[in-house]
């Protein structure tokens, strides 16, 4: 086994999250404010890992309704057709736009089910302590990161058609309930890639404070 | 204590933010950056000019924030009727029509953390242009790159185009100048990324320990103070 290059917390010092520089910390338990910014030091997101734990649970249970119940209601001279997210992709494929249809599919749904798959194997990874592959495992988390805002897109897709399709009485579009679960699994999504460290992915077991 | 302007060999040193490495920066020519030997995350970047060009970059963006939240993005005609929507238009119907939350969240990913950010980031990169800037200029600086991750118009420009592609079957709708200035907005937002130079506006930012006594426990801003890494 090749031995590991020390870390930062191994050595006594703290980066700074904000500002970036590297200082001692006072103490591993409360390492104290950077001197340069004023920030609260911590060698590692404190709780990051229950704190992402509660995050990916909660968005895995809002992903349900986000993708069983409707996103848009379209109203036209009396009769109301239901959209879920899925249906929505079905639609733009049959109007022959394959590639929006693709878009849609993959930032709406492979996306957020992709993120949470993903956040949960890099949880358990780092609770089980696994080695070797940390730098998949840092891919990984950096591509959770860079795609999670993307999904977004179905919430901005439906915003502007309600607000441009409103031609009462002929046709309109309302948003439906679907519409704030799936926001909400995107938000906690987001919020979720953002607390979990990614510096537990390298750390090796009984060496960092952060477990306590 | 000179380390506040001046970056000295103490701040050559630095912890990886993604693996928490503790390596030595290479001298980074301009407009190269370095990355981390063991991850690869970016650890610094020089920028060619890290002061006028961002700030010049930041007004121009916020200019184009106000031209693309004020114009109509696009406009909608059918059976003689016309509608056009702007960008808090938008997420106004989206509350009007019983999504209050949903509107929320549009209206602060798509107008109000873009101009958080672009207020911010103006005024810290005007507060550095004479250092050493105050140490506010810091706290400013750590809430532009929070509202940063918040400010999405990109991706609601991609949203706005799959509506048009949708509604392009059922009427006759049309791009507007907002959605013009939206991209232009894309653009110089992008840039304003690559040229910014964090390190570099830090550097002339006062630090906090010599600026203000910490209210909270004093032996922490003390244990702090002047102990940066060798």
């Amino acid at each position: 086994m090749r031995a590991q290059p020390p870390s930062a917390a191994q050595a006594g010092l703290v980066s700074c999250r904000d500002c970036g520089l590297l200082s001692r910390a006072a103490s591993p338990q409360a390492p104290g404010y950077c001197p340069r910014c004023g920030s609260q030091l911590h060698l590692r997101h404190p709780n990051s890992i229950q704190h992402t734990w509660a995050l990916v649970i909660a968005a895995a249970i809002c992903f349900i309704p986000a993708n069983a119940l409707p996103v848009m209601v379209s109203n036209a001279l009396g009769s109301s057709t239901p959209d879920t997210i899925l249906s929505g992709v079905n639609y733009l494929y049959e109007s022959g736009s394959w590639p929006l249809a693709l878009i849609v599919l993959v930032a709406s749904f492979m996306i957020p089910l992709g993120k949470l798959m993903a956040l949960g194997w890099l949880l358990i990874a780092v609770q089980r302590g696994a080695r070797g592959g940390e730098s998949q495992r840092m891919r990984l988390h950096r591509l959770v990161h860079l795609v999670g805002p993307w999904s977004m897109l179905d919430v901005f897709v439906a915003t502007f058609t309600v607000a441009l399709v409103q031609l009462n009485p002929l046709m309109s579009v309302v948003p439906g309930p679907g519409v704030l679960f799936f926001a909400t699994v995107v938000v906690l999504t987001m919020l979720a890639a953002e607390t979990l460290d990614p510096r537990l992915l390298w750390d090796r077991n009984g060496v960092d404070s952060h477990r306590a | 204590m000179a380390s506040s302007q001046s970056p000295g060999p103490n701040d050559e040193a630095i912890a990886c933010p993604g693996c928490d490495l503790v390596q030595r920066l290479p001298p980074i020519p301009p407009g190269g950056r370095a990355r981390c030997m063991r991850c690869g995350e970016v650890l610094a970047s020089r920028s060619r000019d890290p002061f006028d060009r961002p700030l010049a970059l930041a007004l121009a963006a916020a200019i184009m924030l106000v031209v693309a939240n004020t114009t109509p993005l696009m406009s909608l005609s059918a059976v003689g009727r016309h509608a056009d929507t702007t960008i808090l238009g938008g997420a106004l119907m989206m509350w009007t029509q019983g999504q209050p939350l949903t509107a929320t969240l549009v209206a602060f990913c798509t107008a109000i953390a873009p101009a958080v950010y672009l207020t911010l980031m103006c005024t810290v990169l005007i507060a550095v242009r004479r250092p050493p800037a105050p140490a506010w200029a810091g706290e400013l600086l750590r809430l532009a790159e929070h509202s940063h991750v918040w400010s999405l118009p990109e991706v609601m420009l991609l949203g706005i185009l799959v509506a048009l592609v949708k509604i392009a079957d059922l009427a006759t709708v049309e791009a507007g100048i907002g959605l013009y200035a939206t991209g232009a907005l894309l653009v110089l937002l992008a840039s304003l990324a690559a040229s910014f130079d964090p390190r570099a506006i830090w550097g002339r930012i006062l630090w906090a320990a010599q600026w203000m006594p910490r209210g909270s426990p004093g032996s922490d801003a003390k244990a702090g103070n002047g102990t940066s890494a060798q």
